[in-house]
């Protein structure tokens, strides 16, 4: 292997990876790949001819590949068959195509759902309930003159009138739209950027830009009592990377990108970000910044701000960057972190010079299977206290753990299933774990082959230490799919009454037992006490480890048959979780963000000078509050 | 309002009270030894981390709160760690309990013995059981049982061993262990002992919470306490201490566990097994200290008839929706939480406010048997009472106890004079009854000085009012604004209210008023006057009723002797006491100034003698600031400013007309 050719080597660690962690998107043939492009503007060199030609992953009218009401593709989906066994469709992912035999019982035991009550989605999205646009004629003019595309189809706007929080989809599966954006553009560079916001300013306007869509914190929500008319200023055709530069490894990209589409351009070239979050398949470059993004592999990468090494951002008063790409400095407060989280609040981030990594040589998996939760908890403190972190470790509760065993395609051979009874039976007999406790933590090396394996020893040989069984390669990589999938399986359960959703948060280590144990019986508490008529799931599991603390994802979900208002309810119970983790020193968010969902916490959160200091900045920037969405403050 | 989730007091009456089971019945019918001996498996707490009772000493050894206090005491000390962390074992092991399930065997053979030659029966209601099974899974539980009596604990452990229930670690008086065996024994049943007072000693604070809070956290056992502190002489409960109940409920502020569960437990006894022992402590002759030999000299007691027991498990209280709104957790979010603080005040407020609703919450579930009512009248009538009107004024009695909520354990097919009948033959030691007429034994048995004659009535008198405290506090608000009325001396509405203020202030160490609640505690006490109309209550006044004459004088008589009492205290302070006469001195003088006054005839109460009414009337009086404590050297003297107790006197005693400026001067 080693005597490859490198750049072969290279080709095929990527296409490897990309497999591996992404699943293989299938892009359709008559789509051309994006390519490095040059630093000149498109739309100064084309005109409109040309526009339909380009294309990337993300097309301008996105509802042609992706779900208008759902997550992800449309092509690609959970279903139950005729004979009652769950299939996901598509061709895109590992699972697609694959039955899943033992999900349908995990499902129906676990939330008490069944087949025969179904609470389907509306299927075509009736334009004439949309509202009619409100629109600024002297913009709108204004507009046409740039020859910056726009639309206000019905379809174009409502795509945009939502993130993926759960009652933002539920409404949109019920057919019902609040306010949506009365127009959307698609500005093709920087430029474009800086025309659109100008004369959004001089015409008062309100913009949301719009990158990924992938929000869970109501960011893209357009507030109800806006009257000015809302543009929705999508970054989507602003994904080119305009130049890599291999000696200081850093490449300078549009923000629209989205993680997918930068992960394999940038492979193609033999580099990495290592950027990845769960929703990388369609979260943008500029989302990422906007939002304080984390990725799963930060320990060997970074999270964002990490990774940024400068950052162009249009705001109403200008442009703002800084004149050097120096490594660190030290030069008053780092203006990147007004930018790095400000939710759209303050401008458009247009253009990011991001660290490139080369690809890594060799990737692996792993997992361990600890007697209890607060073992694994052990393990991962004293790895983090170590500093030997693997690219990624997390570990889950029991409830996921048997979460992700439901997922376990349909076995090949009665030689695997054979060999799976085995490994059962030594782990819970042999061993004495008992099934109902034990947990499981997944890993990721990255690196050169010896590190690897050298490095993989050394985390092994910790977790020895507080219990821990190495519990094979599969199961880690299963652990991994399902954080790519969960998005897609929460559509089906709403297809059949079960609602739910994901939230997280950093805490202290000597907190983490505590705040798990905690939020988790306060959910099942509230969820009584509310009136639901089923236990719920509520799981955790510590997805990041740092220094001085972890960070922490919960899932929770309930079948909501017999309730009048579920959304309601859903929505106490998850206030009252957050509740709990500010109580048990949690943070209000690690990576999510704020938007407007959580904001009501932000005094107590920050202060509130903090919360005066953050004003005063939004007021010099954007005194007329062009950038209208209200997160944060 | 928290308040509203612990009880409402609105219509008392209407409140619905569990039956109850005699669990002696079954020993009586099977065999003992088999019962002590049977399988014994309880639920436990679905978050227990079990371990031995050695584990668990050496994780509260290694704790992070006990390391950081060892460093920090040998970093002030300049004592070596080694050895601080050697004495901190020490303490350890000085109080740590060893659970043995031979020796609780032992116990319930025994006690099962003790028990059937003691008591007619012994009752609990079998759904605080059940509701306590339920609670003992879901989160760890505090049992708070009133305290009357040595036996309070035993009974307890009794009870949970008989339903299968784990039993509970108790945190016992250090007194006990100077009984050799039997402190030894108690500590293998599940006691732990704590010293009395260790004020400035910061590490068996630290070794005692910890150990506590190690317990609580794994949900090792229910862990059992008394919120009184020790037992009450006086039958009527005390104001609660603070220190267990803020150390079990830091757990929870600090989120180390969901929830605590605290449940209010009420034991009532028809004859306290120490009845005689109490009136002569509360009169001044010393306890005796505990020793084996004394236990054994106790033998006696088993051939005497105590009635029954009845102990009513009351709702388990989340702590959590107790705190809802009221604690904000994250105030512990900052700092690393082994490193002991200071409660904030908004915590302790809480926590005092809790402790009092527990009390109340216990009271209520008193179940008070009908010789509580005779006693009441009989001591209203120190001259003795016909027979029959002895039985009309308890069935009339009855139902004015029955409409303010009384937890009155008289069915309805007792007739009344068959209940006072049964009443009075179990007490015969306190009533005497001839010709038709029952009185209060009150003639010494041989005749002595007349200081000695003195004592012997007192004595009588004070078991006798044991017996009645137990219902004051059905009485208390009531009477309270009775008394408020008849000071007042008019109708307004206002005046009465601050008059019922001042005395509910003034009797805030006598009796269970829970701080801050007199607008609450004024509207229940108008509210149940009204009820049996008694009162008439308008937009601005309150006016007594024809009918209601009858309910207010005896409402106002009722808690005379303790008006008596404080103002004898005030008489003493203003008369008698020199200037600046030591605090440890207090007590003797107060009762040799009473006894000078009720020789000389001038005093009637005898209850001015109790040490218990001398003791709290000090505690208010410092607190509104009439006695000042001052510290000279290591002992610790009391200035009275004697015209302010000259006035309140006055005014406990209805002397004064114009109640306006003795307010201002107060």
């Amino acid at each position: 292997m080693a005597s490859d050719g490198h750049g072969s080597e290279r080709q095929r660690a990527a296409s490897r990876r990309l497999s591996a962690i992404a699943g293989h998107l299938r892009t359709a043939g008559q789509q051309q790949r994006p390519q490095v492009a040059g630093i000149h503007c498109k739309a100064e060199s084309s005109s409109d001819g040309e526009e339909a030609a380009r294309s990337t992953t993300v097309p301008r009218r996105r509802q042609e590949v992706m779900k208008w009401n759902g997550w992800g593709y449309s092509d690609s989906r959970f279903l139950f068959n005729k004979k009652g066994q769950a299939e996901f469709t598509g061709r895109r992912y590992r699972l697609s195509g694959m039955v899943l035999p033992s999900l349908k019982d995990w499902f129906e035991s676990t939330f008490g759902a069944s087949l025969q009550h179904k609470s389907p989605a509306t299927a075509t999205l009736n334009a004439s309930a949309v509202p009619f646009p409100s629109l600024n004629e002297a913009f709108l003019q204004d507009l046409k003159s740039t020859g910056i595309p726009f639309s206000h189809e019905a379809e174009d706007r409502v795509f945009r009138a939502h993130g993926h929080c759960l009652h933002e989809i539920f409404a949109l599966r019920e057919g019902k739209f609040g306010r949506v954006p009365d127009l959307v553009v698609w500005p093709n560079c920087h430029e474009d950027v800086v025309k659109t916001v100008d004369l959004a300013c001089r015409h008062n306007v309100c913009l949301i830009p719009y990158g990924g869509g992938t929000s869970v914190s109501s960011a893209l929500e357009c507030p109800p009592d806006e009257t000015r008319c809302i543009v929705s200023l999508d970054t989507s055709q602003m994904s080119r990377i305009l130049w890599i530069d291999e000696k200081n490894l850093t490449a300078h990209v549009e923000a629209g990108i989205v993680g997918q589409d930068l992960e394999r351009l940038l492979n193609e070239s033999g580099y990495c970000t290592g950027h990845e979050p769960d929703s990388m398949e369609f979260s943008s470059l500029g989302g990422w910044v906007a939002t304080r993004a984390s990725g799963m592999k930060k320990n060997v990468y970074g999270n964002i701000e990490d990774l940024v090494v400068h950052i162009k951002m249009v705001c109403p008063r200008g442009v703002v960057e800084k004149s050097c790409q120096g490594p660190r400095v030290s030069i008053g407060p780092d203006i990147h972190h007004f930018i790095m989280g400000s939710e759209g609040t303050l401008g458009v981030v247009t253009e990011v010079t991001i660290k490139i990594r080369p690809m890594p040589e060799y990737q692996k998996y792993g997992s361990v299977v600890f007697p209890n939760f607060e073992q694994g908890v052990a393990c991962l403190r004293e790895v983090a206290k170590q500093r030997c972190a693997p690219a990624s470790i997390r570990l889950m509760d029991n409830a996921q753990f048997q979460f992700g065993h439901a997922l376990k395609p349909q076995v090949s051979s009665i030689f695997t299933s054979f060999l799976d009874g085995l490994k059962k039976f030594y782990i819970t007999k042999f061993k004495g774990f008992d099934p109902h406790h034990l947990c499981v933590a997944t890993l990721l090396f990255e690196g050169d082959r010896e590190r690897v394996l050298q490095h993989e020893k050394q985390v092994y040989d910790i977790a020895a230490k507080f219990g821990g069984l190495a519990a094979g390669e599969d199961n880690g990589q299963r652990g991994y799919m399902l954080t790519f999938v969960i998005a897609y399986l929460r559509d089906l359960g709403m297809d059949y009454y079960v609602i739910g959703e994901s939230f997280e948060t950093s805490v202290p280590w000597d907190r983490v037992l505590d705040l798990c144990r905690n939020v988790k019986e306060r959910i099942v508490r509230e969820c009584r006490e509310r009136g639901v008529q089923f236990p719920p799931l509520a799981t955790c599991r510590v997805t990041q480890t740092y220094d001085a603390g972890a960070c922490v994802y919960f899932y929770f979900a309930f079948n909501y048959r017999g309730l009048a208002d579920p959304v309601n309810i859903y929505g106490r119970v998850e206030h009252a979780a957050r509740e709990e983790i500010l109580a048990n020193g949690g943070s209000l968010s690690h990576h999510h963000g704020v938007g407007k969902l959580r904001k009501h916490w932000m005094p107590e959160s920050i202060s509130d000078v903090g919360i005066g200091m953050l004003k005063s900045v939004k007021e010099y920037v954007d005194p007329d509050n062009i950038f209208g969405s209200r997160n944060l403050l | 309002m928290a308040s509203n989730t612990l009880y409402s007091p609105r219509d008392p009456a209407l409140k619905k009270r569990d039956d109850f089971e005699d669990i002696l019945e079954e020993r009586r019918s099977s065999s003992d030894l088999r019962y002590a001996l049977r399988c014994y498996v309880p639920v436990v707490y679905k978050g227990i981390a079990p371990c031995k009772p050695g584990v668990l000493k050496t994780a509260v050894l290694q704790s992070d709160r006990l390391r950081h206090v060892v460093a920090e005491m040998s970093k002030e000390t300049g004592e070596s760690a080694d050895v601080i962390r050697e004495e901190a074992s020490g303490i350890l092991e000085e109080m740590a309990h060893r659970l043995r399930l031979g020796t609780v065997r032992f116990f319930a053979y025994s006690l099962s013995k003790a028990f059937k030659a003691l008591f007619q029966r012994v009752r609990v209601n079998e759904d605080g059981i059940q509701r306590l099974q339920q609670s003992i899974q879901e989160h760890p539980v505090v049992l708070l049982p009133s305290h009357r009596s040595y036996m309070d604990f035993l009974i307890m452990s009794y009870i949970l061993y008989t339903y299968d229930l784990s039993l509970p670690v108790i945190a016992a008086g250090m007194d006990f262990l100077g009984m050799k065996i039997v402190g030894e024994m108690l500590r293998m049943s599940g006691a732990f002992f704590i010293r009395r007072s260790f004020g400035g000693d910061k590490l068996y604070w630290a070794v005692f919470s910890e150990y506590v809070k190690t317990m609580l956290r794994n949900g090792y056992a229910p862990i059992e306490f008394f919120l009184e502190g020790t037992r009450s002489r006086t039958c009527k409960s005390l104001t609660p201490k603070l220190g267990l109940l803020n150390i079990v409920m830091e757990p929870f502020f600090k989120g180390e566990v969901f929830d605590v569960s605290l449940v209010p437990i009420s034991i009532s006894y028809e004859r306290v097994l120490e009845e005689a022992l109490y009136a002569r402590e509360l009169l001044g002759v010393p306890k005796p200290k505990e020793s084996t030999s004394g236990l054994l000299k106790a033998r006696k007691i088993l051939s005497e008839d105590y009635g029954s027991i009845h102990v009513y498990f009351g709702h388990p209280v989340s702590l959590r929706s107790l705190a809802q709104g009221r604690i904000n957790r994250s105030q512990y979010n900052l700092l690393p939480r082994h490193i002991p603080r200071r409660p904030s005040q908004e915590t302790q407020a809480f926590v005092n406010e809790t402790a009092y609703r527990l009390v109340r919450l216990q009271e209520e579930n008193m179940v008070l048997r009908p010789w509580v009512l005779v006693a009441a009248l009989l001591l209203q009538n120190p001259d003795g009472v016909d027979m029959e009107r002895l039985v009309e004024q308890t069935s009339w009695l009855r139902g004015l106890a029955v409409s303010f909520g009384a937890f009155l354990d008289w069915p309805d097919y007792v007739s009344a004079s068959k209940a006072v009948a049964s009443s009075l033959a179990l007490h015969t030691g306190l009533v005497r009854t001839e010709g038709g007429r029952a009185q209060l034994a009150m003639e010494p048995k041989e005749p002595g000085s007349p200081e000695e004659d003195l004592f012997d009535r007192a004595a009588s008198v004070l078991s006798c009012a044991s017996y009645r405290n137990q219902i004051l506090h059905v009485f208390l608000r009531p009477a309270l604004l009775g008394m408020a009325m008849q000071m007042a001396e008019a109708s307004r509405k206002d005046d009465i209210y601050s008059c019922f203020s001042f005395l509910r202030d003034v009797f805030s160490n006598e009796f269970i008023l829970c701080p801050g609640g007199t607008v609450q505690d004024f509207d229940e006490a108008c509210y149940m006057l009204t009820k049996c109309a008694a009162v008439h209550v308008q937009k601005q006044e309150v006016v007594a009723t024809e009918k209601g004459q009858r309910i207010l004088s005896f409402l106002t008589s009722l808690f005379q002797p303790f008006l008596k009492g404080y103002q004898v205290v005030c008489r003493f302070l203003c008369e008698d006491a020199p200037e600046g006469f030591p605090e440890s001195e207090y007590v003797a003088a107060v009762r040799s100034f009473a006894v000078k006054r009720i020789l000389s005839g001038e005093l009637t109460c005898y209850e001015a003698l109790s040490s218990d009414v001398q003791k709290n009337a000090l505690a208010a009086l410092l607190r509104m600031k009439v006695v000042r404590k001052l510290k000279v050297g290591d002992q610790v003297t009391l200035r009275v400013n004697k015209v302010a107790a000259n006035t309140l006197e006055n005014k406990l005693g209805g002397r004064v007309s114009t109640q306006k400026a003795l307010l201002a001067r107060l």
